[in-house]
This record gives structure tokens, C-alpha cells and sequence, in this order.
């Protein structure tokens, strides 16, 4: 196992710019970078909750996305349902899950179409064990494949 | 005085309640996960609590990006089962323990954990499922759940020190409650699992194990734990894990095993199930 000292009671984990977490491949930590970055998409994304907001979002996607403040690589990664793109830019799973629960997909649905393999091949790997641990720690490994 | 009679660890996963909910226990998919509840629904019913302690987190329906408490403490007489996009869970309304909760409120806050109060909330999943696995499908639910919500969304969570370190006070604090309630303290989520990028579906039996193992025997150590390990280890929503400890904290140093059962897959992660009970 690949074990981190741990610090001792009372001793500050620092944040920095560089993270200790960053090499963890495949992986987006919400931490204070992505959700200052991602805080306007999170917030429609939260207003989806209102079963009225989801209406007025389905009714006219562009205009209710106005009242939000996106960026315009935001808005493009909404209105194109790049569920993995909505991470790079801030997004939070939680959050995202909103959007795909209003088209209709599930949990499962949304974490395999971030992986790029087809619902079938994500469930199979599930029910086969999960995606294991060996191979899939470290960007190195991923970068050696 | 009230008294902190056992522990429950148990995973929260929204497709589990959605089973329940649905009948669809029964089918191939679910059979094997729902045999292995069982002996934790009789040891709850044999206990009978008056009140659970909940330690769960909130999956942005009661709070948002807008304010994030770390730990938050439900002081309500009821909570509702949040709409969680498809309706509220049919399950019974969460009834309350206001004057233990507050207890627990002035407590905590001067032994010097800076609580955030909630006097309304609606609770989602992370709450409801657990009691769903251990309690069926009741009418009412038999006993007063106490909510305490606690941040694994926004990084940082809370160190699972500092989960521990609450868990030791919140058993102080109900230590010198008086009243004769007999309480339980669910830790729940996890275990390992990612749902997120493209390293979704991670599953680690072995450090989930390891954990479990650890827990029991040896908290202080798994309390130690940090953060890059868990996100590493046991995937970007394992990290849920450190909630296990506050149920932990509250248990005698020296714990009874009762029960462990885990199965892969329910939908995305590795679920765990413990019964912990002080000797």
C-alpha cells in the first residue's frame, strides 16, 4: 500500500498549489481550485432540484442557462452533455448526476459514460468485481499502459 | 443516564433504498447483496434503541455550495425524506430527538467541536438508506434518529482523526444525558468506491478489509489515515469512509464484532455492513 505519513494530532495538512492527491490518475478532487472555478455550473446544476426549474430548463435550455453566469466552455459542455468535460470545468459529480437525472440516466449510466466504455461493459466490469486497484494509483502506471 | 449500547457502519448507496422501494428485492441482481442483511436487523431488533445517532452526509439536496458546514447536528422534531429528483423515498418521516440533540449541541460545541445547528433540513439518501437496511420497511421508524451531517463533498472533508476525536465526545455527551435512552451510532458510506472521471468503478476489497479490520481493533491507528490514501485507495467517494470513525469514537476502546458482511457490486461501490457492540 502506498501509505502517506499521517499527521500527528493537531499538525496542519498545508493546502498548496501543488497537491499530494494530483497524481491520482482518472480522478477529479473537488477541492477549492475546481469549485471556485466550477461554482456558476454547480449552481444550475443545484437549481435542478426544483422540479419548476427542471421544466423551464427543458423548455429552453440556452435562455434558462443565462440566469447562471457559465462560461462559454460551460455552456457548451451543458448544452453537449460532456458529463467528463463538466469535471474538467468544476463541475462536482453530485451535481452533475442532477442534469442526468433529468435526461433519465442513472448513477451507473453517468459514472460509464465517464469512462468512455458502453453501459454493458461498465455494468459487466461491476459485476465482474469493480475496477481493481492494481494498474489504476498513479498517473505513471496510467501513462506506462 | 442514557447509554451508547452499539455501533452500526453501513454503506448508503441510493440504489439499495431504490430496491427496497421498488420490490426489487428479489431479483437475481439483489438477492445476494439482501441475504447478508439479516443478522443486523435481528441484532437491532434485539437491542430496541430509542435513539440512532446518524453520522451521514447530505449529496447536495439540504445544503449546497452555498454554505458548507463541516459537521452539522439536525435538531428538529421531524425530518423529511429530501426529493431527491424523482420524489421522496416512500419511506416514513425521520421523527426527531430535539432534547438529546440539543444536549448533544451544547455539549459538543464546549468540548470544543464547532458545530453547525440545523433546525430544518430534509434528508436524502445518505440517511434514509441505512435505516431502510436496517429496519425494512416500517410503518413509522421504531426509534428518534438524531441527523449529524458532515461534509465528504467539498475538500477537504474532516480528518478521520478529528471524526474519531468527535465520536469520543458525542459519547461523552450522551453519557451525561439524563434520560435512559438507549442509543446506537451509524457510521455510513463507503466503502471504497469511484463514481466520478475516468477511473470510475474502483473497487479495493483489501483496503476495505484492512479498514474494517483496523476499526475494530485498532482505531487510532486507521485514524491516522490521510485524506491521499483514502482518494487513492478507495476511490474519490470512499473518502466517506472517515464517518465510520465518528461512529467508532463512540464505542469503547475494547469493541465485540458482531457482524461483518460486505458485497461488490451494489450498482457502483463495494457496500459494507458492521455490528459493533461495546464489551
Amino acid at each position: 500500500m502506498n501509505r502517506v505519513p499521517a499527521p500527528e494530532p493537531g499538525e496542519r495538512q498545508e493546502p498548496s498549489e501543488a497537491r499530494d492527491y494530483d497524481d491520482i490518475p482518472g480522478t477529479y478532487v473537488f477541492d477549492g481550485r475546481r469549485s471556485r472555478r466550477g461554482y456558476p455550473l454547480n449552481s444550475f446544476l443545484m437549481s435542478l432540484n426544483d422540479a419548476a426549474n427542471r421544466e423551464a430548463f427543458r423548455a429552453d435550455e440556452g435562455a434558462y442557462l443565462d440566469r447562471f453566469g457559465l462560461d462559454p466552455e460551460q455552456r457548451e459542455a451543458v448544452l453537449e452533455r460532456q458529463w467528463l468535460r463538466m469535471l474538467d470545468l468544476g463541475g462536482n459529480l453530485y451535481y452533475t448526476y442532477k442534469l442526468a437525472a433529468c435526461d433519465g440516466l442513472t448513477f451507473q449510466d453517468l459514472a460509464g459514460e465517464q469512462t468512455g466504455m458502453t453501459p454493458e461493459a461498465y455494468a459487466q466490469m461491476m459485476i465482474d468485481g469493480g475496477r481493481p486497484i492494481e494498474g489504476n494509483r498513479s498517473r505513471s502506471e496510467w501513462e506506462a499502459r | 443516564m442514557a447509554q451508547v449500547v452499539g455501533g452500526v457502519g453501513c454503506s448508503h448507496v441510493p440504489a439499495v433504498g431504490a430496491a427496497i422501494d421498488k420490490g426489487k428485492m428479489g431479483e437475481p441482481y439483489w438477492v445476494p447483496y439482501f441475504a447478508k442483511v439479516g443478522p443486523a436487523r435481528d441484532w437491532i431488533a434485539e437491542v430496541d434503541p430509542d435513539v440512532c445517532i446518524v453520522v451521514y452526509n447530505d449529496h447536495a439536496y439540504a445544503f449546497s455550495l452555498e454554505v458548507i458546514p463541516t459537521f452539522a447536528l439536525g435538531l428538529a422534531a421531524e425530518f423529511h425524506p429530501a426529493d431527491e429528483g424523482y420524489g421522496p423515498r416512500p419511506v416514513p418521516v425521520v421523527e426527531g430527538h430535539p432534547e438529546l440533540a440539543w444536549h448533544l449541541a451544547e455539549s459538543l460545541i464546549l468540548d470544543e467541536f464547532d458545530l453547525t445547528l440545523v433546525n430544518e433540513m430534509d434528508v436524502d439518501h445518505g440517511l434514509t438508506v441505512p435505516l431502510s437496511v436496517l429496519f425494512g420497511q416500517p410503518e413509522a421508524w421504531p426509534c428518534r434518529v438524531i441527523p449529524l451531517c458532515v461534509n465528504v463533498i467539498q475538500y477537504p472533508p474532516p480528518t478521520g482523526h478529528r471524526c474519531f476525536r468527535l465520536g469520543q465526545a458525542i459519547r461523552r455527551a450522551v453519557d451525561s444525558f439524563e434520560g435512559g435512552e438507549r442509543v446506537v451510532v451509524f457510521g455510513t458510506g463507503g466503502l471504497s468506491h469511484q463514481l466520478q472521471a475516468q477511473r470510475a468503478g474502483l473497487i479495493n476489497t483489501d483496503f476495505d478489509q484492512a479498514f474494517l479490520d483496523g476499526l475494530v481493533a485498532d482505531p487510532e491507528a486507521v485514524a491516522r489515515i490521510p485524506h491521499v490514501e483514502y482518494l487513492r485507495e478507495a476511490g474519490s467517494e470512499g473518502i466517506e469512509m472517515v464517518m465510520w470513525l465518528v461512529m467508532r469514537g463512540a464505542l469503547d476502546p475494547k469493541v465485540r464484532e458482531v457482524y461483518r458482511a460486505t458485497h461488490v457490486p451494489t450498482s457502483n461501490t463495494h457496500n459494507g455492513l458492521l455490528v459493533l457492540e461495546n464489551r
